[in-house]
């Protein structure tokens, strides 16, 4: 048996595909840009300050872009998908409000008011989503009320319920413990802290990587983004994925909201706006695009990382922070233009 | 101008109906129209699909060809008449529901998603899985080496299934759509225009597809406004304008010309072609800038205009 599979030719290989070299399949990645623009990053800061690359400025800087990195997850597969969501800098806060105000008003366990925010979470995605497929408007119009919306009840119903600009202190509510474990505890590695919400983005990059290039909903995210009326034509459940991809956004605001909630134990009911052009923008800076159909879940998360980097990697160096915004501009310019430049490449012969 | 046109019964191929025992259509149309509001897109028609045969559907813009295939591809819904599938009653309420009974569509323009691998755009919207439940994931390798092996059969020698389709050329889509269609069990294959957007050659390459699929078993709907397309591949021919039905003729009842003639509106034609003549021969235009030519210039010049 050994013998006829030794003996076996390998099936002979198309002349006209030339073997190409490691460095050029790399270069046709998605996250190919992100992945130079992070190296770079991660030099240069190195070189100019020795505090960046000590094990403890490391952690910091991980959990700083595991913050943005979780939402980019879900951020990413959405644009991959062919939409974006404005609303979800704000989604987060109302999913933490959502959990605190709610166990706080009833006197229940904090893990009621969790569970309760995970369907709001949820919900507001499905919602996005619904209105979305059924108005036919585009995205842009639809989160944007959305994320308007959210910024009014966020302040409306903390001032009506709590009496003030932030939710109320659940830290001494039954289960408050348990929860802090779950969503904002640390893990001590080799004598450095790592923070749980790593682990997490980990977890959900890895996952999202999984769905997105081996699972037949991953192929329907492509198809979805890349030619909606294609895919609908060849019956995939285009309403149904979109819409799901919005609740999977929502799951992601859930878990970085239940962070921000358990990390303290209340939450400023204004705070998030703005927080949602962060997660588009490593989302874009990962390689995704702004069309859809095109993108990684592992772009997203090198997106975030780049952002860690140089929002800590700055304070590090001792500048000012006020350039930060310039490295994010500069960042976000010379990754779209990469990501250009490859949609270009693979529309050539059309 | 006085081809005959098609008695349905005398069509019917071998396929019985398994109760009945009597002769069915794989598919057909019966009187269907459709109105979008008090706009009527289409009445009135009628025609049938068989296996093995190619049914072409003719017509100029707007006579109702797109509304038809929809109608077929489950993209829309008739509000009058019958559709029959192997002689059971139909209405699809989406295009899912016409894949599941054997119809597949090949559209000009949404064939494909450009950006995609050539592979998974093959097995888009049925991939294959394997595993179970949440852990159910596609078998990527079995999926590439169907794509690999389809396409061969069907003539088309990739280089990389994993290359974006939207860099294979136009006729290169179309068949790579044919033969995911042929592969996936379609009974009846719609080709919408699929030779609208080609040149001579690369729309030779897709007319040949269509009889490679037709000699597979299956049955064709060729939309086209082109009877010079329509007629070597056809075995029949609906004619279309204005959303109604003004002709359908077996291959054997009507010759090129005919088609070509019925397709323009015989008189309509005609007046054009008379026209045409006039201008090209001794109309005034022509004869103004000859005599212009001649009192400025030397003597060729009209010849060198009518050419």
């Amino acid at each position: 048996m050994t013998m006829t599979q030794t003996l076996k030719k390998p099936a002979a290989p198309d002349e006209r595909v030339v073997k190409r070299n490691p460095l050029q399949k790399l270069l046709g990645r998605p996250e190919v840009g992100a992945l130079v623009g992070a190296i770079v990053l991660f030099v240069f800061f190195a070189s100019v300050s020795q505090t960046f690359i000590q094990p403890n400025a490391l952690a910091t800087v991980l959990y700083g872009s595991s913050t943005i990195g979780i939402m980019a997850v879900g951020v990413s597969l959405l644009m991959i998908g062919g939409e974006f969501d404005l609303s979800t800098g704000v989604a987060v806060i109302s999913s933490a409000l959502t959990a605190s105000m709610f166990s706080w008003y009833f006197s229940m366990n904090v893990w009621v008011g969790v569970a309760l925010a995970l369907v709001v979470s949820v919900g507001i995605g499905y919602i996005n989503g619904w209105i979305l497929m059924k108005t036919k408007l585009p995205s842009f119009i639809v989160t944007l009320a959305t994320f308007l919306m959210l910024t009014g009840l966020n302040l409306g119903l903390t001032r009506m319920i709590g009496g003030g600009v932030s939710s109320p202190s659940i830290s001494t509510m039954d289960g408050y413990a348990s929860a802090q474990a779950v969503f904002s505890s640390s893990v001590n590695i080799g004598g450095v802290d790592v923070k749980n919400t790593v682990f997490i983005w980990i977890v959900l990059v890895a996952v999202a990587s999984w769905v997105l290039l081996r699972t037949k909903v991953g192929n329907w995210i492509f198809a979805v983004g890349g030619d909606a009326n294609a895919a609908r034509a060849v019956g995939v459940p285009v309403k149904a994925t979109k819409i799901g991809l919005f609740m999977a956004v929502g799951f992601c605001g859930w878990i970085l909201g239940m962070h921000n909630l358990f990390a303290f134990d209340a939450v400023q009911s204004g705070e998030g706006v703005g927080n949602e052009f962060l997660y588009i923008i490593a989302a874009v800076i990962g390689g995704c695009l702004l069309t859809g159909g095109y993108g990684s879940a592992v772009g997203g998360a090198i997106g975030a990382f780049i952002f860690g980097m140089a929002n800590k990697g700055i304070v590090y160096a001792q500048w000012n922070p006020d350039w930060f915004k310039f490295f994010l501009g500069l960042m976000l310019l010379l990754a779209t233009i990469v990501n250009l430049i490859v949609k270009r490449r693979a529309d050539a012969s059309k | 101008m006085n081809a005959k046109q098609i008695d349905q019964q005398q069509l019917l191929k071998d396929e019985k109906d398994p109760l009945t025992h009597t002769p069915v259509h794989l598919l057909s149309l019966e009187n269907v129209g459709k109105h979008y509001g008090n706009i009527v897109a289409l009445t009135d028609v009628t025609m049938a699909v068989d296996n093995g045969r190619v049914t072409c559907v003719l017509g100029d813009n707007g006579a109702g060809k797109s509304t038809l295939i929809k109608i077929i591809a489950g993209l829309h819904q008739h509000d009058e008449g019958v559709l029959h599938i192997m002689g059971e009653e139909r209405k699809f309420g989406s295009p899912r529901d016409a894949l599941d009974a054997g119809i597949a569509t090949v559209y000009q323009d949404l064939a494909v998603v450009p950006l995609m691998p050539i592979w998974r755009n093959f097995f888009l919207g049925s991939e294959l899985t394997s595993g179970f439940g949440p852990f159910k994931s596609m078998d990527v390798q079995k999926m590439k080496d169907i794509t690999k092996k389809e396409l061969a059969d069907m003539g088309i020698d990739l280089r990389d299934v994993e290359q974006p389709i939207g860099q294979l050329s136009g006729g290169e889509r179309q068949c790579v759509a044919i033969a995911r269609a042929v592969y996936f069990g379609a009974k009846v294959l719609i080709l919408d225009e699929p030779t609208a957007a080609l040149g001579v050659k690369q729309s030779g390459v897709v007319l040949r597809y269509i009889l490679q699929a037709r000699d597979r078993g299956l049955g064709v709907i060729f939309i086209t406004h082109n009877p010079h397309h329509a007629f070597p591949v056809g075995d029949r021919f609906l004619l279309l304008k204005r959303g109604k039905s003004i002709g359908y003729y077996d291959k054997k009842d009507i010759t090129l010309d005919e088609l070509t003639a019925q397709m323009a509106g015989g008189a309509e034609l005609a007046e054009l072609a008379h026209e045409l003549e006039q201008l090209g021969g001794h109309g005034d235009i022509v004869k103004e800038v000859q005599a212009e030519v001649a009192g400025t210039a030397s003597a060729g010049a009209p010849a060198q205009l009518r050419t």
